[in-house]
This record gives structure tokens, C-alpha cells and sequence, in this order.
């Protein structure tokens, strides 16, 4: 239901956007100089395919996902995005059905290798989800979750993670007096930023954002497009979105995908301005349906 | 304007109609129950007013009764002749008959008489009859004559009925007295008793037995029977005390009668008491009923070890099918492979649910009872034997039993629950790095509490009112004792017990004295839906606060 809805704004924007391209400048973004060559990988993605059951979703996916960066996957719905993007922390292995072949590298450890603990890989690799999806806790439990599943149960440490996780997601000031209220009773923007808060809580390398933001309202929107910016010192981020201009404002880098196929992958000032494939250009010039 | 019947029957509200009347009747069918035994149940406790009058049947002796009116009812005048009663021709078709409780079944041989009103002459209301509540014989009717203690009549200046009370009241303190030390400390004595027994034959059996053993045990022994000899003595000097006092009465026609003070419950003169009077006697006749242990074959005193038995067993049963439906759910939800065979098995266990009661209890009695128990004794308990320990009915194997038959609603009712569980919740604690096994215990179980409340709160509201199967697996009519007590283990899951809807059956259909068992079946009823009822609210209560806890989350 919600879903449908997403799509069906998205597609309205489409169509008022329709033959124009992104302005990169009205966005408020400063060209960078990136080079993707040049860029330390922390995932290394190589010869992906992916099946539900006998159908396919994903076809000989090979990227290089950079350090300390912020990546953004678009395309249209159905494309394999969010696939792909949870095949990172192996979300997919709860789909009966999902077989997996090809590499992902982390840390030149291949994730879906026999042996890995599945458990250690997420707390490595951390996930937001589209809707926020906050346990039914105290705003305090809900950042302590990650810290007491790995068995840390001291107060003081947990005192200190739990400040210095929701100071980081841009939430400390607007929750610190209702820290052991139920953080159901939070707006849905707080709620998202709460999420966000209790993933990095476990100090995660790479934070996955699935549409983070395409349940909540612009302002906070603009909160969460604000946090990334800020986290993306300290953690390499992966953002699925639906929406161009978003991925023009916070991503670094930008990888289009079409019916489940990588088609360009490129740092986004040029993927956006210059972009290499006529799929690509279609897209965000809006030539798509 | 008028509507057409095509139209009023498009704008549906034929439906409104119907429905409302659906609602409207079931509303009224389940006022008119409960008013209906609660009248019924509650009005038996009510300090009636004694009638005494001639009664000159046509053609019959004329006698003096007493008593109070229990109920009337019509009967043709057919009838009455046909019994032997000469009734003119001329008179109406239909007589009013009476049922008229004269009690004193000592004498009269039946606590009960019809009679026909129409006959009764010269009726009074004499304030000087009393009703005198025994331990046995049920109630007597009549006129206090002269108190005694021994042979000598007690004549001091106060009122005979004040002395007559007084000493009633003494004899009571005996009897709490002569109680205690029969039913608590004399049973502690023999429950320690019988455990040196079985500790001695255990022994035995493993040629343990030695000389030092069997002195020692013997030590133990004598000094139990030391202590059984005091209370013995004391019990005696008890008994000679509480039967020192008896009163002289005189029924209504005449006879007297010489009875033990000891053996009065309480006497009262309805006529004589006041509004306030009666209600406090109708409080104290009520708490009796729920605070005390029957008398005479559970025609009268109290109903507790009932109420005591039902709950204990509802509490047992619901703390053994929880865990089980609980983990067969999450097993079935969460971790088998959703196939064939689990859908065998939610068929099975739905197909377990329509299954008749009483097969349970058959089930229970065999498997149970007769194949685990007697292999527990025979593993754990073999000293007891050849008497059985566990292998007989007992509170543990009804408990387990009504467990078995409410599995299936608290296994239904958990999966329901689990499946409601959104997606995004799991996926959020997975990917905080918890395992499967963490997110369900920190986060999808808690979630899914209110609906095992749920599914417990159904299996308590069929528990509780199961009787057929607890009639093969435990329940009895009388139990010696509450399952619970102050004698090591203190409890007694082997024993038998006492259940409210068995009561009401026995009571009902079982008693000798059907007419004075009555009301009690409709008292008996009232509380067995007032029990179940405050288990059902205290379950419900739970469960809101648990869904207030973990409400919100819009699926």
C-alpha cells in the first residue's frame, strides 16, 4: 500500500521533471574532485548474481564501494537496489528461496563464505530501513539493544554509548528528558533518527540506508540528508533512494541500475552531468515512466 | 410517503434490525442466567420467618407444623384426590401447593413437606421458635426449654435464650480447638509418621536397613508417638468439655427432645430479629458458604476446598500449557520449514481442539495416570507401593490433562500473534547483529505477549468450567484435605481434589437430601461464574497492560 504510494509520487515527480536534467548547482552542491580509482574499497562486489527461486534479480554485479564515502544506488522500482543493497549484510538469506553467487569482499574476507558468522557481519555492516522501525522500548533500550546483545550490560558504558550514539544521529537534545519513555511516542523523523542512532550505537564500518527518508516529511528529510553528511567521516555509507535530487545532494558517488543490472557507476557529478550511458541519461532526464 | 419493502430492504436495515436483536438477545440470555441463579443461589441464605399453624387435612389428623415456605407451586385438584386428600367436588380445579422446610429430620425422618395452604389454620409467628443449625440432622425447629451442663439444669438470672447463646458460643471455641489440633497438628504428626514409614520400607528395599538405621527411626518414632499421646489427652479432655452442655426443646407438637450443645452450629429466632439482625446473620451464612469446609454429604456449611481446588488447578494448568503452546507456536512460526508437514501438524493440533472432552479424560486416565504414574512410582515412589503415589487421579494429572486440552487454543492464539509481527521489527534487531534466537526472546516474544495472554485467557475460560474429564482424573466429591498445606512438600500434587462444577453435579444429583441441595447447586453455580470470571478479568487485565506496552507500530 505504502509502497504504491511512493511510486506513484515518484512518478509524478518524474513527470513534472520530465526533459529536465538535475541542476547540480541549485541543490547546493560543491563539485568535488572524485576519482573512484583513486578510492580505498571497502566492498568489494564482484561477479553478483542473485535468483529468487528460478527468477533472477541480479546480473553479474561487479563494483567497488569506497571508503568513507557516501554511495548511492537509484534507479526505477523494481530494479534490484534494495536488493542488492541487502545482499551487503545478507538481509536477503531471511527470503526463502534467495541463492546468492559471486563475491563480496569486506576487509578481503568474502561475506558469504561457509563460516562467517552472519550475526558479527550485520553488527558490522548496519542497516536503516524505508520505514522507521523502532522497537516497542524505552528510547534508552532501543540504542542499548545492539550493546546488550553483545552482552555489555555495565550502566556506565551503556550511559556513555547511548549519549554519545543519539548525539551523534542529531537526536540527544530533543530526547535527553525522555530517555526512558517509549520511543514509539516520537515523531516518524525522530523515530528514523532514533534507528540510525541505535545502528552506529554498535560503531558499525558501513552504515546501509535503505530510503531512509521516503516516509517522512521534508523537514525531516532535511535532518536525515543533514546526518548523513556528518556521518560519512566516520562510516561508509550505502543509501538506496528513489529520489534524484537526493542522491545529487548527499552521495559521492552514484550507481544506476536498471532491471536488475548494473548500468553505470561513477562519481556523481559526473554521472549526473556527464553521464556515459543513454540508460542512465534517459533516467534523470525523466524519460523513463 | 411510503417506502417500498424494496427499498427498506436495500438500505439495510433489515440487517441493523437483525443484528440488533442478535445483540439484544444475547444480552438478555446472559442477564437472565446470572440473575436467575444469583436469586436462586443467594436467596437460601436469607434468615426466612418460621410459620407455625394447624394443618387439618379432610379425612386426616390434624398436627401442628412449623417451618419456613421454600417454594409453591399449582397442582390440580385431580391429583390431590388421586393422593388420598378428600377434596369437595365443587371446589376450584387447581390447588396451591407449599413445600415447607419443617426440618428436624431426627425426628420427622425428612427435613421437607408439601402442604396445602388452603388447610392451615390459626397461623402465627411466634418469636420464640427458633432454628437451631446442627452438625448433623441438618436444622431443628421449636422451643427452647431449659439449658443444662450435665444433669443440672444451669438457672441463673440471666435469660435462657442469653445462656443458651453463651454456651454456644463456648462450644464453638472448643470445637476451632478440638479442629486445629485434629486436622493440623495430628496431621502433621502422621504425615511425619508416614514419611519415617516409607523412609524405613525405602531403606528396606535397598538393604540399607541396619540396626543403627531402625534405632534411629524408631527414636524418631517414639518420640512422635510422645507427642501424639499429649494431643490424645488433650483432644479427650476437649471432647469432655465441648459435650458437657445440653438444652431441652420442644418441637412444635409437642416432643421434647435433649440434644448436645456441642452439636449446634448456630441458633437464631428469625421472628424475633431485626432487619439489621438478618442481614448481618444473611453476611455470615455467606462468607460460611466461601470460607468453610461442607457438612453433611455438601448439603450444607461451606464450599471452599471447591473454590480452593478449581483455582489451584486452573493456576497449574495454566503454568504447564503455557511454555508448551508457547514453544510449539514459535517452533512452528518461526523455525520449521513451512510444508506439508507443518501444515499436518496446524491441521493436527486445530482437529485437537474439537476433540470431545471427556476423550481427554479417558486419554488422561490412561496414559497419564495409569501408564506414567504407575511408572513414576515404581521409579521414584517405590516404597510406597502397593500403594500408588502418582499413579492414581490426582491435581497434578488433571492439571496436566486440561493442559493438553487447552494446547491447541494457546498454540493457535501464539501463532496468530507471532505472525502479526511486523517484518521490519525483526529485520532491525537482525541487523543490530542479533542472532535469531536473541531477536525472538528480546524483542518478537515480548511483542507477542498479549496474544498468549489471549490464548491463555481462552484456555482458562474452558478449563475452569471442565468437569467431565476431572471426574476420570482427580476430582472427588469430599477431599480429606486442601492440596495445599503446612505438611511437607506442602504441595500435594498426588491428591485428590475438590472442583467447583463437579460440586455442583454432586450436589445436585448425588446429594440424599435433594431438596435442601437445591439452592445450593444455584449458589454453587453463581460462584463457579463469579471464579472463573475474576481468573478471566485478572487475565484480561494482564493482558491490556501488556498491549499498552507494545501497542502502536502500525502493521
Amino acid at each position: 500500500m505504502s509502497e504504491a504510494m511512493v511510486e506513484l509520487s515518484t512518478d509524478q515527480q518524474l513527470a513534472d521533471k520530465k526533459a529536465h536534467a538535475i541542476d547540480m548547482q541549485s541543490l547546493g552542491r560543491v563539485k568535488q574532485d572524485l576519482d573512484i580509482e583513486s578510492e580505498t574499497t571497502c566492498l568489494d562486489i564482484s561477479g553478483l548474481d542473485l535468483f529468487y527461486d528460478d527468477k533472477q534479480a541480479l546480473y553479474d554485479i561487479s563494483m567497488n564501494i569506497p571508503q568513507k564515502r557516501v554511495t548511492s544506488f537509484i534507479g526505477p522500482s523494481g530494479c534490484g537496489k534494495s536488493t542488492l543493497l541487502r545482499t551487503l549484510n545478507r538481509m536477503n538469506d531471511l527470503v526463502d528461496g534467495c541463492r546468492v553467487s559471486g563475491k563480496i569482499l569486506l576487509d578481503d574476507q568474502d561475506i558469504y563464505a561457509k563460516g562467517v558468522n552472519v550475526a558479527d557481519l550485520r553488527r558490522r555492516v548496519g542497516m536503516v530501513f524505508q520505514k522507521p522501525n523502532p522497537f516497542p522500548k524505552s528510547v534508552y533500550e532501543n540504542v542499548a539493544y545492539g550493546l546488550r546483545i553483545q552482552g555489555i550490560n555495565k550502566k556506565r558504558i551503556l550511559d556513555e554509548v547511548v549519549e554519545w550514539a543519539l548525539k551523534g544521529a542529531a537526536l540527544w537534545d530533543e530526547v535527553k528528558d525522555r530517555l526512558h519513555e517509549s520511543a514509539l511516542g516520537m515523531s516518524g523523523g525522530q523515530q528514523q533518527r532514533l534507528v540510525i542512532a541505535r545502528t552506529i550505537a554498535v560503531e558499525p564500518e558501513v552504515l546501509l540506508l535503505d530510503e531512509p527518508a521516503s516516509a517522512l516529511d521534508p523537514i525531516s528529510t532535511l535532518k536525515i540528508e543533514e546526518l548523513i553528511n556528518d556521518l560519512k567521516s566516520k562510516y561508509t555509507i550505502v543509501i538506496v533512494t528513489h529520489n534524484m535530487q537526493q542522491a545529487a545532494r548527499v552521495s559521492d558517488y552514484t550507481a544506476f541500475m536498471y532491471m536488475g543490472k548494473l548500468v553505470e557507476f561513477g562519481d556523481t557529478d559526473s554521472l549526473f552531468t556527464n553521464p556515459k550511458e543513454k540508460q542512465t541519461e534517459d533516467y534523470i532526464t525523466g524519460r523513463y515512466g | 410517503m411510503r417506502i417500498g419493502l424494496k427499498n427498506w430492504y436495500k438500505s439495510g436495515e433489515p440487517w441493523v434490525w437483525l443484528n440488533a436483536g442478535a445483540v439484544a438477545i444475547s444480552i438478555i440470555m446472559v442477564v437472565g442466567l446470572l440473575a436467575l441463579i444469583a436469586v436462586r443461589g443467594l436467596g437460601h441464605f436469607w434468615p426466612a420467618d418460621i410459620i407455625k399453624a394447624n394443618y387439618t387435612v379432610p379425612g386426616q389428623e390434624s398436627k401442628v407444623i412449623a417451618g419456613e415456605i421454600v417454594e409453591s407451586e399449582e397442582v390440580s385438584a385431580q391429583r390431590l384426590r388421586d393422593a388420598g386428600i378428600a377434596i369437595s367436588a365443587e371446589e376450584s380445579e387447581f390447588f396451591e401447593r407449599q413445600l415447607i422446610k419443617v426440618g428436624n429430620r431426627d425426628i420427622y425422618g425428612s427435613d421437607f413437606q408439601w402442604i396445602l395452604p388452603a388447610f392451615l389454620e390459626s397461623i402465627e409467628f411466634s418469636e420464640n421458635i427458633m432454628v437451631v443449625e446442627r452438625r448433623e440432622w441438618g436444622n431443628f425447629y421449636g422451643f427452647l426449654k431449659e439449658v443444662r451442663e450435665g444433669d443440672r439444669v444451669i438457672l441463673d438470672d440471666k435469660p435462657l435464650w442469653e445462656s443458651f447463646q453463651q454456651r454456644i458460643a463456648r462450644a464453638e471455641g472448643i470445637h476451632d480447638d478440638i479442629y486445629e489440633i485434629e486436622k493440623h497438628q495430628i496431621g502433621r504428626i502422621n504425615a511425619a509418621l508416614e514419611r519415617l514409614r516409607l523412609k524405613e520400607r525405602r531403606l528396606e528395599l535397598e538393604s540399607k536397613l541396619t540396626n543403627t538405621a531402625q534405632a534411629q527411626l524408631q527414636l524418631e518414632r517414639a518420640e512422635l508417638q510422645q507427642e501424639y499421646k499429649q494431643l490424645e489427652k488433650r483432644l479427650g479432655e476437649l471432647y469432655q468439655q465441648f459435650n458437657q452442655d445440653y438444652f431441652v426443646a420442644e418441637t412444635v407438637d409437642g416432643r421434647q427432645v435433649t440434644l448436645s450443645i456441642g452439636s449446634v452450629v448456630r441458633a437464631f429466632q428469625p421472628n424475633a430479629m431485626s432487619l439489621p439482625d438478618k442481614v448481618a446473620h444473611y453476611g455470615d451464612k455467606v462468607w460460611e458458604f466461601v470460607a468453610d469446609d461442607p457438612r453433611e454429604a455438601n448439603t450444607e456449611g461451606g464450599i471452599f476446598p471447591a473454590i480452593f481446588g478449581t483455582v489451584m488447578m486452573v493456576i497449574l494448568m495454566s503454568v504447564i500449557v503455557t511454555p508448551f503452546g508457547v514453544i510449539a507456536a514459535v517452533y512452528l512460526r518461526e523455525y520449521a520449514h513451512q510444508g506439508v508437514v507443518t501444515r499436518m501438524i496446524r491441521i493436527a493440533v486445530n482437529n485437537l481442539a474439537g476433540v470431545p472432552s471427556i476423550v481427554y479424560g479417558v486419554f488422561g486416565l490412561g496414559f497419564f495416570v495409569y501408564f506414567m504414574g504407575s511408572t513414576i512410582d515404581e521409579t521414584f515412589f517405590p516404597e510406597a507401593l502397593p500403594a500408588p503415589t502418582l499413579g492414581t487421579p490426582g491435581l497434578l494429572w488433571a492439571s496436566i490433562t486440561l493442559a493438553l486440552l487447552t494446547l491447541p487454543v494457546v498454540i493457535v492464539a501464539t501463532e496468530e500473534g507471532l505472525s502479526r509481527i511486523p517484518r521490519s521489527v525483526r529485520e532491525g534487531s537482525l541487523a543490530l547483529g542479533a542472532t535469531k534466537a536473541e531477536t525472538l526472546w528480546r524483542v518478537v516474544l515480548p511483542m507477542a505477549s498479549p496474544a498468549m495472554m489471549t490464548g491463555l485467557i481462552l484456555a482458562v475460560a474452558r478449563a475452569a468450567g471442565e468437569v467431565a474429564p476431572l471426574m476420570l482424573v482427580g476430582v472427588v466429591k469430599l477431599a480429606p484435605s486442601l492440596p495445599l498445606d503446612g505438611n511437607y512438600p506442602y504441595l500435594h500434587l498426588d491428591q485428590k481434589f475438590m472442583h467447583l462444577g463437579f460440586h455442583i453435579y454432586d450436589v445436585g444429583f448425588q446429594s440424599p437430601n435433594v431438596e435442601a441441595a437445591r439452592p445450593l447447586v444455584y449458589a454453587t453455580a453463581l460462584l463457579l461464574v463469579v471464579v472463573i470470571a475474576i481468573l478471566n478479568l485478572s487475565a484480561v487485565a494482564i493482558r491490556n497492560h501488556l498491549r499498552e506496552k507494545y501497542k502502536a507500530l502500525e502493521v
